[in-house]
């Protein structure tokens, strides 16, 4: 069993978290086109490489971001919401 | 015991105890220690069990818990293995597989049916015609198999536990040894696993005691260091996660780095009959000598492939085996010094020679040897017979590389010493020893220190540094151990019979790939899972396609790559079962329960038929006063600044105008637009909120506002009251009656209004009343503390007996709710479902700057595709009444689907909501195929069926009972 490090709870066994799918930053609802938000809600890209992942640790409630390659199966980082989102606001 | 050997140093039998048990009827002496194999093969008994395709005899071939031809029945277990598990004092065994014991097993017939059973047979006769299949099913389902289940299980649990440690090191053989002792010494928390017996592994028959005794010391003083005997280290997950099975328990270990020190498995040489009784490894004859002082036979014939046949010579020899030849595959004189021992020793060596067939009547008798031409075949011209009864192979080894392999490692074929070997490891993965390419023992225990010293560094400790010694420059294993025989009976894959000629058909057939082969032959797919015929497969595949090794490349061995009892695998059914505050009285009156996600609910209160209980406890909410648990329901308090915001933007309708004190509906979609959930919400505070969710959705929708919390950045906390509060809705004209006297709270019309919310004690509990129209008439949802629910719930139902308060369940419940026509989200909704498609345009506003879902919705708004529409039937409907998901029929095509139906006895009607087409919203019947394909036409009607205007929730218009016609 997989082992993820939670930025506040620390290192637990992937039992005690739950996925939560992609993390994508939500484009502007009243800005983008049909197809644009379609794109969001629906399509995601199944190819294998490094992404970001919403993840949960369930028995306290602690949602945080994890940057994980799923080709390796391997998480590289794990960050809290608001860094996450800082980063994507940065860069 | 005629082949009893006299002591041998370090042996691992006890002459002091002997214990006596039976096999097949007869009575035998063996010492303690003894494996069920060696004490029969010390008592003369050579034939140990039958093969399981052909029922051929077989004997010891591994003695290193593969013999998989040789496993026992006793009285309380099956598919014992005989050459590991030790014999017991009064044991009664058995060989599993046989007609009639091993001796004279009727099922022999089968070998000589053997021509006629290619490879594929099953796969291509008995498919056709099928109807023929159950017949030969059953035939062939009684001939396969091994052992026999007690099917009177006597509820025996294994244990599992969990451990720690920062190394494990897996085998205790020279290199596991050293690497462990290395490590444990300098500091970290080593755990040494190995399969036999005792640890040691080669050093117990293969090498010498000394540097055993002396490892093993020194291991003895380090309480750091936890060495486990008889436990296979089953498979790699993970992050190092590594089930260990124990006779008596499965361990879950997580290792922060593994050594991997598993050996190597020996391999056989593949030539005629091969199988018989007789015909062994040379280290199997080797573990016979020296751990249970065993002769293994009276005279042998060694096959040479390496220098360990040569070892095994001398070594039989001074046990008193006679050498009768000793046949070397290549030239001796490569052999050097060993070559000159053996001829001191006056064991006549044969060079360029091989055993072309094994010869004898059940049992080996002779072996007939050829001389090789140039390319490395028998010349039949050649041949001579040796009688013999015994005939040792030592050819060439595999690496035990199952948990490398599952960790990810990257292995090659290496010429020297001729198997494949670690390539690339993972990180926190390390290999050493045999599995490593590593031979001679110095070596080897070099190969272990430096493996230590790399794990070290790994887990951030220091102490050994030591080089990797480098593989030996002598080929260990021969490039072909392949001999054919015209005559056949040349086996691969000991495990289920199957011969050279099988792996050459289906080649030939086209399975010419190492995973096509295996799944078509099953090479490898037996009770030893290919230890000691894959290596020997994927020689053949890689010669018949002219392939490289490399390019043919091995089958994974996934994890458990060792047979393991199931009650090991089998876990504790752990479903949890949520019983609600009021769980005891239900069950003191007559509640039958059903599940309701994780809790359980009353369905309706027993006694009587079904159908009665539910139609008088419907009845009771519609005349009178009762009462229902809804303690399920999520409940989740949202407190903080953005409080009002948060709301909005989670529910589709706006819930930042909702006045204190006051509730309202809360539907929730998700980005696309689809209903995910709904509840009532109620607010306190402006900055303080409180929501329930449907029962199944209470655990998901808080997580889910656990994350939009943090994807907003808003400034507001979510408390889960769920278990805190318990819940219960009474209902009924006569509700008030019952409420008032047990609160100062005033609940008449004005002062406490439909929709309106409460707090207040009842029955001297601080209560949160919601007046709600949750089922369609008066009614209050009463949350309090759970710990006081039962009081509450109590003296409702004390103070209500004058007025023949009863309580409902479920099923009154949703046909209650069905009246009013509230969906049910997941029930009349599915995946796709929009509140458009629900017919709760009413629930959305879009005037707010945004909520979840809200651009999704204005796309759909215009494009709804569904609907729900309400149908009715007369109560007294002739044929069969629809069922909740028949088809809507519209024109030959599906339309749609019924989402909920049910009686009313309120209306004497069934009532039913169907999920439709759009094309039908203003169809004035539905077309719904129901049981027996019988058409019913339903007429559409408009919803809700009860009370359409909501009279009686809101007013106190409802003291009369409604007219309704009798009903049977």
């Amino acid at each position: 069993m997989k082992l993820i490090h939670c930025p506040k709870v620390g290192t637990r066994p992937a039992s005690e978290f739950v996925y939560g799918g992609l993390w994508r930053p939500m484009p502007d609802p009243d800005a983008c086109s049909d197809t644009e938000w379609c794109h969001y809600v629906f399509h995601r890209d199944g190819a294998p490489g490094v992404q970001r992942e919403w993840w949960c640790h369930a028995p306290t409630g602690m949602w945080f971001v994890a940057e994980r390659d799923t080709m390796k199966d391997e998480f590289l980082r794990t960050m809290t919401v608001a860094e996450a989102m800082r980063e994507a606001t940065d860069g | 015991m005629a082949r009893r050997l006299p002591p041998q140093p370090g042996e691992w039998i006890d002459r002091e105890h002997t214990v006596r048990f039976t096999f097949e009827g007869r009575e035998y002496p063996a010492f303690a220690g003894d494996t069920i194999s060696s004490a029969l093969l010390a008592n003369g008994v050579r034939v140990l069990g039958r093969s399981f395709k052909y029922h051929r005899p077989r004997g010891v071939f591994s003695a290193a818990n593969h013999d998989t031809n040789v496993l026992f029945q006793s009285e309380t277990d099956f598919n014992i293995r005989g050459d590991v598990t030790a014999v017991e004092d009064g044991m009664k065994l058995a060989a599993v597989n046989t007609a009639g014991g091993v001796k004279r097993d009727r099922g022999r017939i089968m070998d000589s049916l053997s021509p006629m059973l290619p490879v594929g047979f099953y796969y291509k006769t008995f498919h056709r015609p099928r109807a023929l299949f159950p017949f030969w099913e059953k035939r062939i389902r009684s001939m396969a198999g091994l052992g026999r289940v007690d099917t009177a299980w006597n509820g025996g649990r294994v244990p599992k536990r969990h451990a720690f440690c920062d190394l494990l090191v897996v085998g205790a053989g020279p290199s596991g040894l050293s690497a462990a002792v290395a490590a444990a010494e300098a500091g970290v928390n080593v755990w040494l696993v190995d399969e036999n017996a005792r640890p040691g592994g080669s050093f117990n028959d293969q090498e010498a005691n000394l540097q055993r005794d002396e490892l093993l010391h020194r291991a003895h003083e380090l309480h750091n260091l936890t060495i486990l005997t008889d436990t296979v280290a089953a498979g790699w997950y993970a992050d190092h996660y590594i089930p260990l099975v124990t006779p008596e328990a499965l361990i879950r270990l997580r290792a922060r780095a593994v050594i991997v020190a598993a050996g190597v498995y020996e391999q056989p040489a593949v030539f005629r009959n091969n199988d018989l009784p007789g015909v062994m490894l040379g280290n199997a004859a080797r573990r016979l000598v020296h751990r249970y002082g065993v002769a293994p036979c009276e005279s042998t014939v060694i096959l040479a492939g390496n220098s360990d046949a040569y070892r095994s010579a001398l070594e039989l020899q001074a046990a008193g085996v006679a050498i009768r030849a000793l046949l070397d595959l290549e030239d001796p004189g490569t052999r050097a010094d060993l070559f000159a021992d053996v001829q001191a020793a006056d064991i006549p060596v044969y060079g360029r020679c091989a055993v072309h067939s094994a010869e004898g009547n059940g049992i080996l008798e002779a072996v007939t040897v050829c001389e090789l031409d140039g390319e490395g075949r028998a010349k039949p011209d050649t041949a001579r017979r040796i009688d013999c009864d015994g005939l040792l192979m030592s050819v060439g080894y595999a690496p035990a590389a199952a948990l490398l392999y599952q960790s990810g490692a990257g292995m090659t074929f290496a010429g020297t010493p001729g198997q494949f070997v670690p390539e690339s490891l993972p990180p926190g993965v390390f290999a050493c020893g045999r599995v490593n390419g590593v031979f001679g023992l110095q070596a080897r225990l070099d190969d272990g220190l430096a493996a230590a010293g790399e794990a070290l560094a790994y887990l951030g400790r220091s102490g050994v540094q030591h080089a990797r010694p480098g593989r030996g420059r002598e080929r260990m294993s021969h490039p072909w151990p392949v001999f054919p025989h015209p005559k056949g009976k040349v086996f691969v894959d000991l495990d289920e019979d199957l011969q050279l000629k099988d792996l050459e058909r289906a080649a030939a057939e086209g399975f010419d790939n190492i995973e096509l082969l295996k799944r078509y032959s099953t090479v490898g797919m037996g009770p030893s899972q290919g230890k000691h015929a894959n290596m020997n497969a994927v020689r053949i595949l890689a010669r018949l396609t002219g392939r490289t090794i490399d390019r043919t490349g091995t089958t994974t061995a996934r994890p458990f790559h060792h047979p393991v009892p199931v009650g090991h695998l089998a876990g504790r059914r752990l479903r949890p079962e949520r019983r609600t505050a009021m769980h005891g009285w239900h069950k003191a009156h007559g509640a039958v329960f059903m599940p309701a996600g994780h809790w359980l609910r009353p369905k309706y209160y027993g006694p009587g038929p079904e159908e009665e209980a539910i139609r008088a406890e419907v009845l009771a909410v519609r005349e009178g006063v009762a009462m229902v648990d809804v303690s399920t329901l999520g409940k989740v308090e949202v407190i903080g600044p953005d409080a009002a915001r948060f709301m909005d933007q989670l529910y589709t309708l706006k819930l930042s105008t909702v006045k204190i004190g006051r509730t309202r509906y809360a539907l929730m979609v998700d980005e696309a637009g689809v209903i995910i959930d709904d509840g009532v919400c109620a607010r306190w505070a402006d900055d303080h909120f409180y929501v329930t969710t449907t029962t199944t959705g209470a655990e998901i929708i808080f997580r889910h506002m656990q994350r939009l919390i943090g994807e907003w950045q808003l400034n507001v906390d979510v408390i889960n009251r769920t278990h805190q509060m318990a819940s219960m809705n009474i209902a009924g004209p006569l509700t008030r009656e019952v409420l008032q006297p047990l609160t100062d709270l005033d609940l008449s019309q004005e002062a406490f209004p439909y929709l309106g919310a409460r707090q207040a004690l009842v029955a001297g509990v601080p209560a949160w009343l919601f007046r709600v129209g949750f089922v369609g008439e008066l009614g209050y949802e009463i949350h309090v503390p759970s710990a006081q629910a039962r009081h509450v719930w109590v003296s409702l139902m004390a103070a209500g007996e004058a007025y023949g308060i009863r309580p409902f369940g479920v099923e009154a419940q949703r046909q209650l709710r069905l009246e009013k026509a509230h969906l049910i989200v997941g029930q009349d909704t599915d995946g796709t479902s929009s509140p458009f498609d629900a017919n709760m345009n009413w629930a959305v506003k879009f005037d707010k700057p945004f909520f979840q879902g809200k651009r999704s919705l204005e796309i759909l708004k215009e494009r709804a595709s569904n609907r729900l529409l309400g149908f009715r039937l007369p109560g007294n409907h002739p044929g069969p009444v629809p069922e909740e998901c028949h088809l809507v029929i519209h024109d030959g095509d599906i339309a749609g689907r019924v989402t909920s139906i049910g009686y009313s006895p309120s209306l004497d009607a069934w009532v039913g909501l169907a999920m439709v087409d759009r094309a039908l919203e203003d169809a004035d019947t539905l077309s719904i195929r129901a049981a027996g394909a019988v058409m019913v036409d339903a007429p559409v009607v408009p919803t809700p069926f009860y009370d359409p205007e909501g009279l009686r929730q809101k007013l106190e218009t409802a003291h009369e009972p409604v007219a309704r016609e009798a009903s049977a």
